[in-house]
């Protein structure tokens, strides 16, 4: 704990922090450039050099160890003229074109040049002029702008994991470069954020808007279970742009690209009114008549003839109040794993990530099971590339092997191997009984398959064989992609008894068993297994498989639209926001349930979020603790039984292309088919 | 153990012949067990030779593979350093040291001989694609100055006059002495040095030893 | 004159053998293993007592550097590496040893090595060094058959090994830290100091970084005596070195001398004095191009020494003495070398990067005089703006011979400008 004395006042630190941020603790602020908490210490910019006592020459404060003692001046003719100088040379050669750049207001160097920059320019000479480079459809490169900092390049080699930014040349014609690719990360946006000027852009929402204009509203997102914090920037109705907010426990300063870029899917193929089949085909309707054809097919018609599905992005709300009406409706048939996933409902231990993410910085070993967090969940994904750079991790993977940004020993592709770990043999039985903090995860690979009960009863005892689960740390985790599953597992939109399942509702509808089906926002379902016979309902906000199949359309909101209840991976119950109202004459989904429920049943009993939160809370009381994790008791879960000799699958085939929103993302189709993930451009006949 | 990731791009239009690998494995070897990226320089010197005086871009990539380093350094790499040509240069590539000791003896008139005789600027190829010039920094023998490195080798002492016959004799394929053109030795004083004299002088030897070493990479 | 029997460097001009029978006809590898025998501190006891300081232009003390290694090995291996980058223009006389005499400091590095617990040692040379790094090689070679250097250097039981890395054209490489970064398949960039290489060095070991004359001469301290090399020159400044004097003298040359010689007697007894006479001397760069240059009425007494030079606010460097006479565009001399330092930047850090650009542009306009007399000001501002404000040294480089030229030649600068506006007029009428 060294205490050092900064601009006359002494302080004592923690060991192992620098000066600058010393300094910052005693309520000193420094300006700085190539300094980002996150990343590792540049030292180049220059900008936060500091007066140290005994040395002649002023120090980097970022770079420099606050050791005992240590006398640093801020406040001094001599930091002043340094950083003025260093000013005055980041602007030599950096264009004044604010006017017309996109982090104009909103740019560490135009702040920076209020407090330390000169009114002229002394420099007389012609300015350097750079050539932009590409990286790809996500990010736009100015990169006369660009003042060298390499914050792209450490935040793309450390954070990200991939070494494609790098600084080519040297003096004065260094340059950031890649070689000319796209970006392959799924978290190349974050690299807009920490170019601390206007080098780097988002390239969607180049030219479209100035910061000053924007309505900040923070929210939660709904495209992968991770439940990152982002602030969701809106003008007038239109969502601008979406940018990570800062959670610790969560996200930290970083949001994945999907979850930033799909906004643009926003405002393409929208159901901005209720539709009802006539004749075969989709005609415009009125909420009476979209209503009115809902009731006539309802009507008469028993409980267990009726069904619903719940989507991966809705909020618990909507669920509830779907789930309240179905029993209005006396129909137990209710599920909300499209995916088929054989998550246990009974234990909470048994489909969380109860490592939480967070957590992940303690663990020492790590099993993947099924699991491509690169995918699934690309925060999660860097939290285990940080530990990774900490040192000391061992990672193993059943599955398909994938580039996860970090070593990883494949211990081969199918349950059988997890089988033989569970009894407690193979190599990477002994990294696990030797580590002190041992994890499994589990990815919905692994369950949404006919034996999926059994993986995750395998996967529990991996976990007991392990001693995963001990005072104080449980190392069993399910990694969820779906935004809204587990949100559904704690309210229960599961079967009821006697109820079908996912698969038992499609094979009923197919069969004629099931008449009429509620989805609620579910798209990943096969739509050709519904057969031409059932009535399909499909609440929800893009024309996407479920809309084109649905007999009504009852237009919904997308997450930026409502306020809503969402629990992430971990169990993590947080609160999407209200930024924009949802177009035309879509409404909040659980209004549309309570209207409808007037209309087809008994009303449900709330008439406002609060009382909906309120049965939503009586339901169960995990949904009453915001933002934390509350430690789920360990149980039995999972179902023994035959295992298929079949190799896990992916739970995604294309990261960019998961859901609607994301599906009509022009800017997702983009980096789909820049990545070679998408559809490949037609080939012409000349082609063979 | 690799801590990032990247693109491993398919079949390369460049690779070491069994006789660079061989060569490039044991520069390798000369640093410890997982800090093979040492030797990035040495490869790139191979790469270039064996790419007639140039680094591609693919036999760049090809030593970032042979490495097991991400292609973005190994360009890094080979564009902050001067001496890997990024692109194709003449059989005869010329160097004139520019800097101070040898501009206060006439390096101008260097640069400008090569230039006028070959009929090229800076950083052309003669159109007989044998003469390249450039204009470099300090080379490190000024004592010795005005000077020009063609290829490995050093030639000082340097007037217009003898460049421009250094040049002529390259391009007739004859042999031109390497080293101070104006007879004396190393950098001894002109006339003899007033140093050295009092002790005993073996015979001269070791030059036999150069010959036997190869040159470049 | 320093005498013959003083001298180290005896092959300095390359006329004997410089293989391993010729160097050790010259003393080299003399007893080497009861140099050894010595222990790591007697060795680097008598380096300090001989008051060695670095040659490789900062002038360190090298005993004192040699003794921030730790004592004992953590589990992490020790390692020397000798830089031979000698890039610094003007400079040309590690190239001598390492063609002319590569055993003694294949010895040195022995020695040194040895001296601070290094099982293996890296000569960095740069990369247009072909042929030196070829002498190098053979003479590694020749080392390892003799079992001089090897599992069992000299039969010291001492594990040792030398091998030649090859730098590939940047300046920058000879700062310690650069050097580090480029032997480990990075670019020269320098890092931040602290941690200091002798805490985290090449591989983040223990690492002493060292010039080739330092390591050359230290074996021949050891034998003759650390009294002996401080009687030599003036305290603080003791020994021999090699001067490269170059530029406008009749006889440019290397000459190994005693430490504190005047400058005039150095260039009048062995480079043929200046071009012309002394009287048409106008400046010389005493240290390499990255101290200030001297006027003429400084040159005629100054000694050649790093504090006799310190205390004309220029600096001994790498003792390359560059001699300018009265024919010399002076400002064209400096702006060539701002020129240098721009080519030469890394461009990690601001100041330089932009400030090495700036700097060279305006002296290019000095030179014809296509400037505003304030512009001298603002020239002189930006360099101290600069200097100390950069990673490494590079910045202080590049802002020295500036200010040198500011201090000394004013005037002529001012003059360019309103003779340039004075034909401007002229051209207009």
């Amino acid at each position: 704990m060294p205490k050092l004395t900064i601009d006359g006042r002494e302080i004592e630190v923690a060991d192992g922090l620098t000066v600058l941020q010393a300094c910052e603790l005693a309520g000193v602020e420094i300006p700085r450039f190539c300094y980002h908490e996150r990343l590792s210490v540049a030292g180049n910019c220059r900008m936060c050099l500091v007066e140290m006592e005994r040395s002649p020459k002023p120090v980097a404060s970022c770079a420099m160890p606050a050791g005992e003692g240590m006398v640093i001046r801020t406040d001094t003719p001599l930091v002043e003229k340094a950083r003025k100088g260093v000013m005055e040379f980041l602007l030599i050669n950096h264009p004044l074109d604010c006017p017309i750049c996109d982090q104009g207001g909103e740019c560490d160097l135009q702040d920076q040049a209020m407090a330390y920059g000169f009114d002229r320019s002394r420099f007389d000479e012609n300015k350097r002029a750079v050539k932009e480079k590409y990286m790809g459809p996500l990010i736009k490169t100015i990169m006369t702008r660009c003042i060298h900092c390499t914050r792209c390049v450490r935040f793309a080699t450390e954070v990200a994991g991939v070494e494609e930014i790098g600084a080519l040349g040297r003096g004065e014609h260094l340059e950031i470069s890649t070689l000319e690719n796209a970006i392959n990360s799924e978290l190349s946006g974050n690299l807009v954020d920490v170019c601390p000027v206007g080098a780097l852009t988002s390239r969607p929402y180049a030219f479209t808007a100035r910061s000053w204009e924007l309505r900040k509203t923070y929210s939660v997102d709904t495209l992968d279970a991770v439940g990152s914090n982002i602030r969701i920037d809106t003008r007038g109705r239109e969502v601008m742009r979406v940018l990570p907010r800062l959670h610790e426990d969560v996200n930290e300063d970083w949001l994945a690209d999907k979850s930033r870029y799909a906004c643009d899917g926003l405002h393409s193929q929208r159901l901005d009114r209720p539709y009802v089949r006539k004749n075969g085909k989709l005609r415009e309707a009125s909420w009476e008549e979209a209503f009115g054809a809902i009731r006539d097919r309802l009507t008469g018609l028993a409980g267990d003839k009726i069904a619903a599905l719940a989507g991966d992005q809705c909020d618990a709300e909507s669920m509830l109040a779907l789930k309240d009406l179905m029993a209005s409706l006396k129909s137990t048939n209710l599920d909300c794993r499209q995916d088929g996933a054989k998550l246990d409902a009974r234990s909470r231990a048994g489909y969380l990530f109860n490592t939480g993410i967070a957590g992940i910085e303690q663990a020492d070993a790590i099993l993947l099971v099924a699991a491509n967090p690169r995918w699934e969940a690309p925060l999660l994904n860097a939290r285990i590339r940080k530990r990774f750079l900490g040192g000391g991790l061992t990672v193993g993977s059943i599955g398909v092997p994938n580039d996860l940004s970090y070593p990883v020993y494949d211990l081969g592709s199918g349950p059988d191997v997890l089988a033989e770990l569970a009894a407690g043999r193979g190599d990477f039985a002994k990294a696990l009984s030797a580590a002190e903090r041992p994890m499994v995860v589990l990815g919905m690979a692994g369950l949404a398959r006919p034996d999926g009960g059994a993986v995750l009863d395998l996967a529990r005892q991996v976990a007991e064989t392990f001693k995963m689960v001990r005072e104080g740390w449980n190392g069993f985790n399910v990694l969820h992609t779906a935004a809204a599953r587990v949100a559904g597992l704690d309210l229960g939109f599961v079967p009821g008894s006697g109820g079908r399942d996912t698969d038992g509702i499609l094979k009923g509808a197919a069969d004629g068993e099931i008449e009429a089906l509620y989805l609620l926002g579910a798209d990943e379902i096969d739509m050709s297994r519904l057969g031409e016979m059932a009535f399909v309902i499909y609440q929800g906000h893009h024309g996407d498989a479920g809309a084109h199949r649905a007999d009504v359309i009852l237009p919904g909101a997308a997450y930026t639209e409502k306020n809503g209840t969402y629990t992430n991976t971990e169990g993590r119950v947080q609160l999407g926001r209200l930024a924009t109202f949802p177009p035309g004459e879509a409404r909040e989904d659980w209004t549309i349930l309570r209207a409808l429920s007037e209309v087809v049943g008994t009303r449900l009993p709330y008439d406002s979020l609060g009382a909906l939160r309120q049965r939503l809370i009586a339901v169960n009381p995990v949904f009453a603790a915001l933002d934390t994790i509350e430690p789920a008791p360990w149980g039995d879960f999972g179902a023994a039984g035959m295992l298929d000799s079949a190799p896990f699958g992916a739970a995604i085939d294309n990261y960019y292309m998961t859901d609607p929103i994301s599906r009509a993302s022009e800017t997702m189709a983009k980096c789909s088919a820049e990545l070679g993930l998408g559809p490949l451009t037609r080939a012409t006949g000349t082609d063979g | 153990m690799k801590i990032t990731s990247y693109r491993r791009d398919q079949a390369s239009e460049f690779s070491f012949t069994p006789e660079n690998l061989k060569k490039a494995k044991a520069y390798m070897a000369r640093y410890p067990e997982g800090r093979q990226a040492s030797a990035v320089i040495a490869l790139l010197y191979i790469a270039q030779a064996q790419n007639g005086g140039w680094v591609s871009p693919a036999a760049i990539e090809h030593v970032a593979e042979v490495l097991d380093m991400a292609p973005i350094r190994v360009h890094e790499v080979s564009t902050f350093y001067t001496m890997f040509n990024l692109k194709p240069v003449g059989k005869h590539l010329i160097q004139v040291c520019r800097t101070t000791p040898c501009w206060l003896r006439g390096a101008a008139d260097l640069t400008r001989t090569c230039q006028s005789k070959l009929g090229v600027g800076l950083k052309e190829t003669s159109a007989d694609g044998l003469f390249t010039v450039m204009e470099v920094e300090c080379l490190g023998a000024c004592a010795n100055a005005p000077m020009v490195q063609i290829n490995d080798d050093y030639y000082e002492d340097l007037t217009p006059a003898r460049l421009s016959e250094i040049i002529d004799d390259l391009r007739a394929g004859k042999e031109v002495p390497v080293g101070p053109q104006s007879g004396r030795l190393c950098s001894a004083p002109e006339g003899g040095p007033a140093t050295l004299k009092d002790l005993p002088a073996p015979a001269k030897k070791g030059a036999e030893k150069d010959a036997g070493t190869e040159k470049g990479a | 004159m320093l005498q013959d029997k003083d001298r180290v460097f005896t092959n300095l001009y390359g006329l004997h053998d410089w293989g391993l029978k010729g160097a050790q006809q010259r003393g080299v590898w003399d007893g080497t293993k009861k140099l050894l025998e010595l222990g790591r501190d007697s060795i680097v006891q008598q380096i300090k007592d001989s008051q060695l300081r670095g040659r490789g232009g900062a002038g360190f003390p090298a005993g004192l550097k040699w003794s921030f290694m730790p004592k004992e090995s953590d589990g992490r291996p020790h390692y020397l590496v000798v830089n031979a980058d000698e890039s610094e223009p003007g400079s040309c006389k590690d190239r001598e040893i390492l063609r002319n005499d590569p055993h003694r400091l294949l010895e040195g590095c022995l020695v040194a090595g040895f001296a601070m617990g290094a099982k293996a040692c890296y000569i960095y040379i740069r990369g247009e060094y072909v042929l030196e790094s070829q002498r190098l090689e053979s003479a590694i070679a020749e080392a390892y058959e003799a079992g001089l250097i090897g599992k069992n250097a000299c039969g010291s039981g001492w594990p040792y090994d030398i091998y030649v890395h090859r730098g590939a054209g940047a300046y920058i490489c000879g700062e310690e830290t650069a050097l580090l970064e480029s032997m480990e398949g990075k670019k020269g960039q320098p890092r931040l100091k602290p941690p200091f290489p002798a805490a985290m060095g090449l591989y983040g070991c223990p690492t002493t970084v060292t010039n080739v004359e330092t390591v050359a001469v230290s074996p021949e301290i050891l034998r003759r005596s650390a009294d002996w090399w401080a009687g030599l020159g003036r305290p603080n400044n003791t020994g021999t070195k090699i001067f490269s004097i170059s530029g406008h003298v009749n006889t440019p040359c290397n000459v190994e001398e005693e430490m504190g010689i005047p400058l005039k007697e150095l260039i009048d007894t062995h480079a043929g004095g200046v071009r012309g006479g002394w009287d048409n001397l106008l400046a010389v760069i005493p240290g390499g191009s990255s101290v200030p240059c001297l006027p003429r009425t400084i040159c005629d007494s100054v000694l050649m020494d790093f504090d006799s030079l310190r205390d004309v606010k220029s600096g001994l460097g790498t003792a390359a003495v560059i001699v300018m006479d009265k024919s010399t565009d002076i400002v064209a001399a400096i702006a060539n070398l701002s020129h240098f330092y721009m080519h030469e930047s890394c461009g990690q850090c601001t100041p330089c990067r932009e400030g090495t650009g700036w700097m060279w542009r305006v002296m290019t306009r000095l030179v014809r005089g296509d400037a505003h007399v304030e512009e001298i000001d603002t020239l002189l501002e930006v360099t101290y703006e600069v200097e100390g404000h950069t990673i490494c040294a590079l910045g202080d480089a590049a802002a020295w011979p500036i200010q040198g030229l500011i201090r000394h030649f004013r005037p002529e600068l001012e003059k360019r400008i309103l003779d340039a506006k004075k034909s401007d007029q002229v051209a207009a009428e």
